[in-house]
């Protein structure tokens, strides 16, 4: 297994991201069996109205690792993130049964805070939306819902938070200009600006770079590396070139199952299941 | 052109598709101007109109109390008090109770109660306005006043302001009557407007918001209104104008008299109801002319209205950040 590691995507990434000794190291510790979970979930079944999206779901993420969804439109890997926040409790019909457990909480239980749940477990989205507001005010708003932060405490963490997304270098001088005038790839770092802002420890990313260009995909890839040794990110996306890339572990779906679960590399290099093989080779979907 | 006429269409019929889509472009043009025509030609008739009038009384009728025909001596002053006062209170009642319906309908109703609610708005607006009046003079101002005058008359006797605002003779009918009629009349439609503005507003947008953790008020106080300002601001806006032209109902209920009170509860006028009640008995020049100037300066409240809205989004859009 280990020795999998350098081959493929894999492989690749590493000498695009740095590719120092030293976070080598630290992807090859990260194979190792103790790694801490930081969200497990079990026999987690989905349904929309009469629809059973997801079947009996169980599965670990681990803390402070990329995990990555992969599978054909339909699948059902947006819908299983959308649990991981409850953000589609906004939608009558939509009911989630089984357990997610987060630091072993159960998430699923009403009697959850869901605005301290959302402020945990943060969320970006296909399309960059940034509210009508100014380019500080979107960062602000999410801070401000938690914490009272002096003036000077709040610059401070807006800047901390766009330097985080990459983005603090190109918008430092139009702070006050509307979020919603600035470029795809600039709305959508501002938007993971905004989600890390309110400090989450769990970051979902539902396919965050489909709508972007292949620069500002880049930077995305490049974001989600950076962060991760600071929170623990979910990723849904289409693209397996891209799960390969950014992601430690991954998770291939497929008619609303989980069929395959493992560390990227050797899912790609060596599929267990058939299906797994077919998808990622091509074969469909 | 070489492959058109290889397709079968000959240069005829060509110049045929030229010559329509200049008569549809002329056309349209022409139907945009006529707006802008029948503007100035209001404009022209009402001042021509009103002229011997506002020659006889100088920039002093729009600061006279007095109505009298017998002596030819009018102002305008009570009927744009009270227009403008019944237009207040219609607002002040309609704009937060429409606004908690729209609310209501779209972020928070139970899917079942979204149709029948909304249906019945929209056959609330469509309810013609002198059964809103009717309503009003045979159902709802006997209701206010043996039962709200009263109650107000023991409350507020005494209190400073408000004292001499909401305490009177309880007759149902008056100024304060016709407001809450006008509101009632204006909500159906308030609502109507901004329901279909927060419709638009993106799943996606409010899903973001909900997704760092705001609550249904903070999703809509900085997001889903900022996000539909302009319409909500529009809807507002002409739901005001409504008010302010609003005739029938408000000639119902407000008494119909030419004299300033303090309290809202007495009767007085408004500029539409003043003209409904008094063309047909208007004689001489100068009396038919007064009515044509109260039209006049409701056309220029309305319009300035209009303009302070229009004043009123530009400041706001340039707090939210300027926009490029």
């Amino acid at each position: 297994m280990l020795l999998n590691v350098n081959t493929d995507g894999a492989g690749g990434r590493c000498s695009v991201a740095g590719g120092d000794v030293i976070a080598e190291d630290k992807r090859i510790a990260s194979r190792a069996e103790d790694e801490q979970v930081k969200m497990s979930i079990r026999d987690l079944n989905f349904h929309y109205g009469r629809f059973h999206a997801l079947h009996d779901i169980s599965m670990d993420i681990r803390l402070n690792r990329v995990t990555a969804f992969i599978g054909p439109s339909g699948c059902g890997k947006s819908t299983l993130i959308r649990c991981f926040n409850r953000i589609y409790e906004l939608y009558p019909g939509q009911r989630a049964t089984g357990r997610i457990l987060l630091d072993g909480r159960n998430i699923l239980d009403n009697r959850e805070n869901l605005n301290l749940l959302r402020a945990t477990v943060g969320m970006v989205f296909q399309k960059p939306t940034p509210f009508p507001m100014s380019i500080y005010d979107n960062i602000a708003f999410g801070i401000s819902l938690y914490e009272r932060l002096s003036r000077a405490e709040m610059n401070e963490r807006v800047e901390w938070a766009l330097q985080k997304a990459a983005i603090w270098d190109e918008v430092k001088d139009i702070l006050q200009q509307s979020g919603t005038a600035l470029s795809g790839g600039q709305q959508q770092r501002l938007c993971i600006a905004r989600a890390i802002a309110i400090k989450p420890e769990v970051l979902l990313m539902d396919e965050p770079a489909s709508a972007l260009d292949p620069l500002s995909t880049l930077k995305v890839e490049d974001l989600v590396e950076e962060l991760k040794s600071d929170y623990t990110i979910v990723v849904v996306t289409h693209n397996m070139q891209q799960a390969a890339r950014i992601s430690d572990y991954t998770a291939f779906m497929y008619l609303g199952e989980l069929i395959e679960f493992g560390d990227t590399a050797s899912l790609f290099t060596n599929p267990l299941k058939q299906q797994t093989e077919d998808y990622i080779t091509g074969r469909f979907g | 052109m070489k492959q058109r006429q290889q397709t079968g269409a000959g240069p005829e019929q060509m110049d045929r598709g030229k010559v329509l889509d200049v008569l549809f472009v002329q056309g349209t043009r022409f139907f945009a101007w006529m707006v802008l025509l029948i503007i100035l030609a209001v404009l022209f008739a009402l001042g021509k109109g009103a002229l011997p009038a506002l020659e006889k009384f100088g920039p002093g009728f729009l600061t006279s109390s007095s109505w009298n025909p017998v002596t030819e001596d009018f102002g305008a002053l009570v009927s744009i008090y009270g227009t403008l006062v019944t237009s207040i209170i219609a607002m002040l009642i309609g704009v937060p109770v429409s606004f908690g319906i729209a609310l209501f309908i779209t972020e928070l109703c139970p899917v079942w109660l979204k149709r029948p609610v909304g249906i019945a708005i929209e056959l609330l607006a469509a309810i013609p306005s002198i059964i809103y009046g009717m309503w009003g003079l045979f159902i709802f101002a006997p209701l206010f006043a043996d039962h709200v005058e009263p109650w107000l008359n023991s409350r507020f006797a005494g209190v400073p302001l408000l004292g001499s605002l909401l305490t009177g003779p309880p007759m149902g009918i008056g100024m304060a009557t016709a407001g809450i009629i006008l509101a009632i009349m204006i909500i159906p439609f308030m609502t109507a407007v901004m329901r279909d503005m927060f419709e638009v507003v993106p799943d996606v947008l409010k899903e973001s918001a909900y997704g760092i953790g705001a609550t249904t008020w903070e999703v809509v106080r900085r997001v889903v209104l900022p996000y539909t300002r302009a319409g909500v601001i529009g809807g507002i806006m002409l739901g005001l104008g409504r008010a302010m032209g609003e005739t029938m109902a408000v000639t119902f209920v407000i008494g119909n008299t030419n004299r300033i009170h303090a309290s809202l509860l007495m009767p007085g006028n408004t500029i539409s109801s003043s003209l409904a009640n008094e063309f047909t008995e208007a004689v001489g020049e100068i009396y038919t002319s007064s009515l044509i100037a109260l039209g006049l300066i409701l056309f220029f409240i309305t319009f300035i209205v209009l303009a302070l809205s229009r004043l009123l989004l530009h400041h706001l859009s340039r707090q939210e950040g300027l926009r490029t």
